[in-house]
């Protein structure tokens, strides 16, 4: 199989002398840590990314929910990090929008989509299939570096005179095509569209090593039908990734040559700044067609891999089986699919077709079906299990519990007739928050805390994690839950103040402890980057299978080196989820092990299957 | 300042963090605890599910009472009435649904927790729950699609009446203007390229239909009768919320857009029923479209018929404002201005006191311009 002469070619590619017999051979700084072929390390590396990224999103949100909560407020104090942003200790309106703007693409594309994915299916593919490494090392590195090159031209555009893109991270034109209509659609928006160009590239090498290395690479005996929940959701998120970034760019670049050559895709019949434009028979509502054919599955590319993370975690730590696997497979390629048809729920007030607003409504609401299964299944395999609370279990169930309040929102919000009300409200910002940002973001930490014996062969303080996880948990219903409150009373999102309208100038109150909560939440990470930082270096030594799981990258050594397994790589026996079998001796039994060898507890189907084995 | 006391206090949480980890590993190390599965913080974990989730439950019903006092007053438009009904029933549902998977995942959480010599139940399947809980969400989303769907076609083919009024709303970056049709009852065609800072919309001087438009700085409508909105924007999109309308539809530049309503009660009527005598219907936008999107308040006056007629008698209109315009109307259509022009720009008779009528408009003229929308 293609699975065993992988190690030997990764190999070669960095030999540069002839020692073709010397596997292990020592790779220079520069090879083993920035220039990395080895999917372990480019992991690392979109982990640390992520964890930069986060770390800024997050500081952007305090600072606007400090105008939010705090109107007036002086925050002359700010002036030496913002500079000219500051004006008589007042933020500037549109430099609240370039951090919302700011602070949304930044969670969405390069926390969640690269952070998240980028880690996790680098991390886990190869070690959950049994693989060497990912298909091509070599994309898989290009792959980070075209998202590191993204990710500075982003940062750069946060330091220019007229400040970053701000017209929102869905960046409708023709806000984001004029410089005349607001500053960050100048320099800005060039280096939005950029940086996002080169993102999507980034995520189409990753999604394409992603998707042919769980095809061609599993060991032997690892069918799909024995593919932990994590590597599914990992291959059906690559597929929603390839298939709708592209669109994704096209929209870019229909946008820059709009911006730049005169053409008039999305513009027709503007005056702006004195001045009638040429631009004549664009449309502005193509642009939010396209983005949202990519947007809408974006939400999905987020949160599936958080879900396949939580299915593995409840499950290891439920000390049970996942309940429902085919159907939790079944549900996740309904949501794969459906995806892809309910882009328009985000348009239901553009003047669309009234006839197409009713199909997207009931295609909206049928996917709220698979997504109910898996909760379903989630609270199931809990019922009668042995809980163990790790850390990593603590937030997946958070998980599941903001899937659960944040979903049910969006049965509302898909309901056309009541999403006139509620477009762009604050009750839109409390359901994307709970059911993606949070639920993602969650995931995202559980991944962590679960797999960073794994990564750096220490663990996690666990107590640390506890504190950690209960302030977050608790805290993000503190700031999310509210807004719900605030969008029913109709607050416009992307609202710099709220004192112009009567009918917006309640809730004061509510809105400044939502401040207050959310720069404590967000305070609270810090706990978790002592830990993670801190633990890297000084953590407790882990052992082989701290969590006493099934999946193949516990075979591994506890620091896998290039090439993951030091031997042969193991076979696969039987599907990842044996946990607690009546019969076994113990409350687990890894993939690995051959059915021939448990006879206590092989189920009916699986004794002919023991036979074949020999 | 600020500056020390918040790097002193990084300073100590930093302590305090590295104090926890180093007293935890001590402490499990002489408890001998590694080796153990769980210690007591998997119990406390354990009650803590159940314990938030009461707490939230508390809050959640205590809150959601306080908060109605400050939610929108009741739809003050005949479709709102049914948007709300059916909002606030699919809310009832949800979050049912939201209470009871959380009783049942906390719950688990609390009574299934780890007990040493326990063993979890191996159940990785069962047919008929799956079936059960696939169903049950379809059927209920069924409904609510059923609802959705006729609550939304009707609003957005509304049947449109004949006494319509129908006012133009044009969203720029940072304020809404609006143009009625005047006395002829049709709005006059327009062209962006005629822009300019008195000519707001661009109006077409050729278009005898112009000629009595009015551009109030109000919104004014009467009860009870249907108003037909034509949304455009100009520069950027722009989003028309009635937020006690329950009204929403995006201002775009190059495709016209529409929202029909009818409001319910006056403005005085609204303020009996909120108490306050200051009250004001309000209009916003709801796409961001710059610095200014915060701020493009515009108001809007419901009123009973005869004092909207007698608003609308006294309305002057846009061209009567700005005389200068007249000398772009084409020469053989000045006839039909219908006020007095002053003597350099038209040496013809004009017959118009401003009470009457508009004077010639044809039949033909206002069914083109009524096409050209
Ligand atoms: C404690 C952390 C967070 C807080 C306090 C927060 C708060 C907010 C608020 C108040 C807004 C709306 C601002 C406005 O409309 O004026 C917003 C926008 C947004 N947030 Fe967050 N957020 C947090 C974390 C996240 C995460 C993890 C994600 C990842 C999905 C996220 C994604 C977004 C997006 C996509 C927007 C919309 C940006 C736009 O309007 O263009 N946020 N956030
Ligand atoms: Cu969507
Ligand atoms: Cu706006």
């Amino acid at each position: 199989m293609a699975t065993l002469d992988i190690h030997a070619h990764t190999a070669d590619t960095h030999d540069h002398h002839d020692e073709h017999e010397h596997e292990h051979h020592e790779q220079g700084f520069i090879a083993k840590y920035i220039f990395s072929e080895d999917h372990k390390t480019i992991a690392k590396q979109f982990l640390i990314s992520g964890l930069f990224w986060a770390l800024i999103g997050g500081s952007f949100s305090a600072i606007f929910r400090l105008q939010l909560g705090f109107p007036d407020a002086n925050l002359e104090w700010l002036k030496p990090l913002l500079g000219e942003w500051i004006q008589n200790g007042k933020l500037d309106p549109e430099f609240y929008l370039a951090l919302v703007t700011m602070h949304g693409t930044i969670m969405v594309f390069f926390v969640l989509t690269a952070g998240l994915s980028g880690t996790f299916s680098n991390f886990l593919i190869p070690l959950q299939v049994g693989a060497r490494d990912m298909a091509s090392g070599f994309l898989n590195m290009l792959s980070y570096w075209f998202f590191f090159i993204s990710s500075v031209l982003m940062f750069i555009s946060l330091f220019i005179e007229t400040g970053p893109a701000s017209g929102g991270w869905v960046i409708y034109p023709p806000l984001s095509a004029l410089p005349q209509a607001m500053s960050g659609s100048g320099l800005g928006m060039t280096l939005w569209l950029s940086s996002m160009a080169i993102f999507i590239v980034s995520s189409l090498l990753g999604s394409i090593n992603y998707i042919t290395t769980i095809i061609n690479l599993r060991t032997v005996g690892m069918t799909f039908t024995r593919l932990p929940l994590t590597i599914w959701a990992f291959f059906l998120t690559a597929i929603i990734g390839v298939l709708s970034f592209p669109v994704l760019f096209s929209a870019a670049l229909l946008l820059i040559f709009d911006r730049s050559f005169g053409t008039s895709f999305y513009l027709s019949e503007i005056y702006i700044g004195g001045q009638a434009l040429h631009n004549m028979g664009g449309s502005p509502i193509l642009f939010q067609h396209l983005f949202w054919f990519l947007g809408h599955p974006e939400v999905y590319i987020v949160l599936l891999p958080a879900l396949g993370i939580t299915s593995e975690i409840i499950s290891t730590n439920s000390r049970k089986p996942i309940f429902g696997y085919k159907a939790m497979i079944g549900s996740m390629m309904g949501i794969t699919f459906l995806s892809f048809i309910v882009w328009a729920h985000h348009m239901f007030v553009t003047g669309m077709n009234p006839f197409l607003g009713s199909v997207f409504m009931l295609l909206t609401l049928i996917i709220a079906v698979p997504s109910a299964v898996k909760a379903f299944n989630y609270i199931t395999t809990l019922w009668r299990g042995n809980i163990v609370f790790t850390p990593a279990m603590l937030f997946s169930i958070g998980l599941v519990s903001f899937f659960i309040s944040g979903g049910v929102t969006g049965i509302i919000l898909g309901n056309a007739a009541l999403d006139i009300q509620l477009h762009d409200t604050y009750y839109v910002v409390a359901h994307f928050h709970l059911v993606m940002g949070s639920a993602s973001f969650f995931g995202f930490l559980a991944g962590v805390y679960h797999w960073f014996p794994k990564m750096f062969g220490r663990m996690l303080d666990e107590k640390l994690g506890y504190i950690h996880f209960w302030l977050s948990f608790i805290g993000i219903y503190l700031v999310f839950f509210p807004m719900h409150y605030i969008g029913i009373a109709g607050f416009p999102r992307r609202y710099y103040s709220f004192t112009s309208y009567e009918a917006f100038s309640t809730f004061g109150d509510l809105n400044m402890f939502i401040s207050i909560a959310a720069i404590t939440t967000l305070s609270a990470q810090l706990i978790f980057g002592f830990n993670f930082f801190y633990s890297i270096f000084k953590g407790r030594k882990s052992t082989q299978n701290p969590w006493s799981s099934n999946t193949l990258e516990w075979t591994a050594p506890i620091i896998p080196g290039h090439g993951n397994w030091e031997g042969d790589i193991p076979h696969v026996y039987r599907w990842p989820y044996d946990y607690s079998k009546p019969g076994a001796k113990e409350d687990f039994i890894m993939q690995n092990v051959p059915l021939s060898q448990t006879p206590e507890s092989n189920l009916p189907f699986e004794k002919d299957l023991a036979l074949e084995e020999k | 300042m600020t500056g020390l006391i918040l790097g002193v206090s990084a300073v100590l949480i930093l302590i305090i963090l590295f104090l926890i980890f180093r007293v935890q590993s001590l402490v499990s190390v002489l408890k001998g605890t590694y080796n153990k599965r769980v210690s007591l913080s998997n119990k406390v974990n354990a009650i803590l599910f159940p314990i938030s989730f009461t707490m939230g439950m508390i809050l959640l019903f205590w809150y959601s009472d306080k908060a109605s006092e400050f939610y929108l007053p009741e739809s003050a438009s005949f479709h709102g009435v049914h948007t709300d009904s059916l909002f606030w029933i699919t809310t009832y549902i949800v979050t049912a649904a939201f209470i009871i998977t959380h009783i049942l995942l906390f719950w688990f959480a609390y009574k299934y927790q780890y007990k040493e010599g326990n063993q979890a139940t191996f159940f990785p399947d069962n047919h008929k729950l799956e079936l059960v809980w696939t169903v049950i969400p379809a059927i209920l989303l069924t409904i609510l699609v059923v609802f959705g769907y006729k609550n939304w076609s009707a609003i957005t083919n509304p049947v449109l009446q004949k006494d319509r009024v129908e006012i133009e709303v044009m969203g720029k970056q940072f304020a809404w203007q609006v143009r009625y049709a005047g006395k002829d009852g049709v709005i006059g065609k327009y062209n962006y390229k005629l822009i300019d800072n008195s000519n707001e919309f661009g109006m077409d001087m050729a278009d005898v239909n112009n000629f009595d438009d009015f551009t109030p700085r109000e919104i004014h409508i009467p009860k009870g009768r249907q108003i037909f909105l034509k949304i455009r924007a100009r520069d950027v999109l722009h989003s028309v919320f009635l937020p006690h309308f329950r009204v929403k539809m995006d201002a775009v530049p190059g495709m016209p857009t529409s929202f029909a309503f009818t409001p319910k009660y006056t403005t005085a009527e609204m303020a009996a029923i909120t108490g306050n005598p200051t009250f004001k219907y309000e209009l916003a936008c709801t796409e961001i479209c710059g610095r200014g999107h915060y701020a493009m308040r515009f108001i809007v006056v419901v009123e009973e018929e005869e004092d909207y007629k007698k608003w609308f008698a006294e309305q002057k209109s846009w061209l009567e404002t700005n005389p200068d315009y007249v000398n772009k109307i084409p020469e053989n259509l000045r006839q039909y201005v219908p006020f007095a022009i002053a003597p350099k720009a038209s040496a013809e008779k004009s017959s118009s006191d401003s009470s009457a009528v508009t004077p010639v408009s044809t039949d033909s003229l206002k069914k083109e311009a009524m096409a050209s929308y």
